[in-house]
């Protein structure tokens, strides 16, 4: 098992500048009183942000010892997210991480990690699933 | 916002969109998720690494190809789980960019018209780069 990661503080202005990197046009992801019209505190998330916060969690990952894992050798080969509600700015995300499972496969090796990353309360909000290929020496 | 499942047939196409992606989209998008891998600008060090060149970042594939999903859906919270196999990188050309298309398609409904599941074609310069991309989404009470 890994340490929870410290806290995320999703920001205002980073919710919109992602969603401007994503080239979202959804006003829920910059218009303050859009999103609260439609029932958010605050801005809304795209549905990739967690990603972000997920980061934190592969940054262990990558940095456990006996791993020994290349990231001049990481290629991104799956991603899922699983939600139970969309992020909104001002929440504080803490992600954490297990590792679901390490295969070999032709001389490369396949690492699935599960992030959860669950808000101040401790209620989910979203799950991240990585699939990383590590290509093997050629 | 609604969402209404119960009008739709699988095949129905709920949304498409055309992105062009140039450099500094890649750039934009390092610096808003952190992933500052330098293969997604950088000529040399893609090639370095036995790439054809720079490289969109998956995760800026999948990030833009649900946005026609999401902006159809309307509620956001009316979105389950978001999935994306990465099959084949986008090369992004530094003078031509590149072009990437999404159609999402209704692949599945659930009893009653309660969830579907979307499919999502998505191709990078004409290529399929996204397989078993998949949104599945529920109605709204």
């Amino acid at each position: 098992m890994y340490e929870p990661t410290p806290p995320y503080l999703v920001g205002r202005e980073k919710i919109r500048e992602f969603s401007a990197a994503v080239f979202s046009v959804n006003p829920l992801n910059f218009d303050v009183q859009a999103a609260r019209a439609a029932g958010y505190d605050d801005l809304v998330a795209p549905p990739t942000f967690g990603v972000v916060v997920q980061e934190r969690t592969l940054a262990q990952l990558l940095a456990t010892p006996d791993a020994d894992l290349d990231f001049s050798r990481v290629v991104h080969g799956e991603q899922r997210f699983s939600y139970s509600r969309p992020i909104v700015a001002g929440d504080e995300l803490t992600a954490t991480l297990t590792v679901a499972s390490v295969k070999q496969l032709g001389g490369h090796s396949m690492v699935t990690s599960e992030s959860s990353i669950t808000d101040a309360t401790g209620a989910h909000v979203v799950t991240a699933i990585s699939t990383l290929v590590v290509r093997g020496d050629e | 916002m609604s969402l209404d499942l119960a009008s739709l047939s699988v095949g129905d196409v709920v949304a498409e969109r055309s992105f062009t992606l140039t450099r500094d989209a890649l750039v934009r998008y390092a610096g808003a998720s952190g992933d500052f891998n330098p293969i997604h600008y950088r000529d040399d060090v893609a090639v370095s690494v036995g790439l054809d060149g720079v490289l969109a970042h998956g995760m800026l594939t999948m990030g833009l190809a649900v946005q026609p999903v999401f902006d159809w859906v309307g509620d956001p919270a009316l979105v389950d789980d978001y999935q994306v196999r990465f099959t084949r990188p986008v090369f992004v050309h530094a003078e031509t960019g590149a072009t990437v298309d999404v159609v999402a398609k209704v692949g599945q409904l659930g009893a009653d018209a309660a969830t579907a599941r979307i499919d999502l074609t998505v191709t990078g310069n004409g290529q399929t780069v996204l397989g078993k991309a998949q949104v599945w989404v529920h109605a709204s009470a």
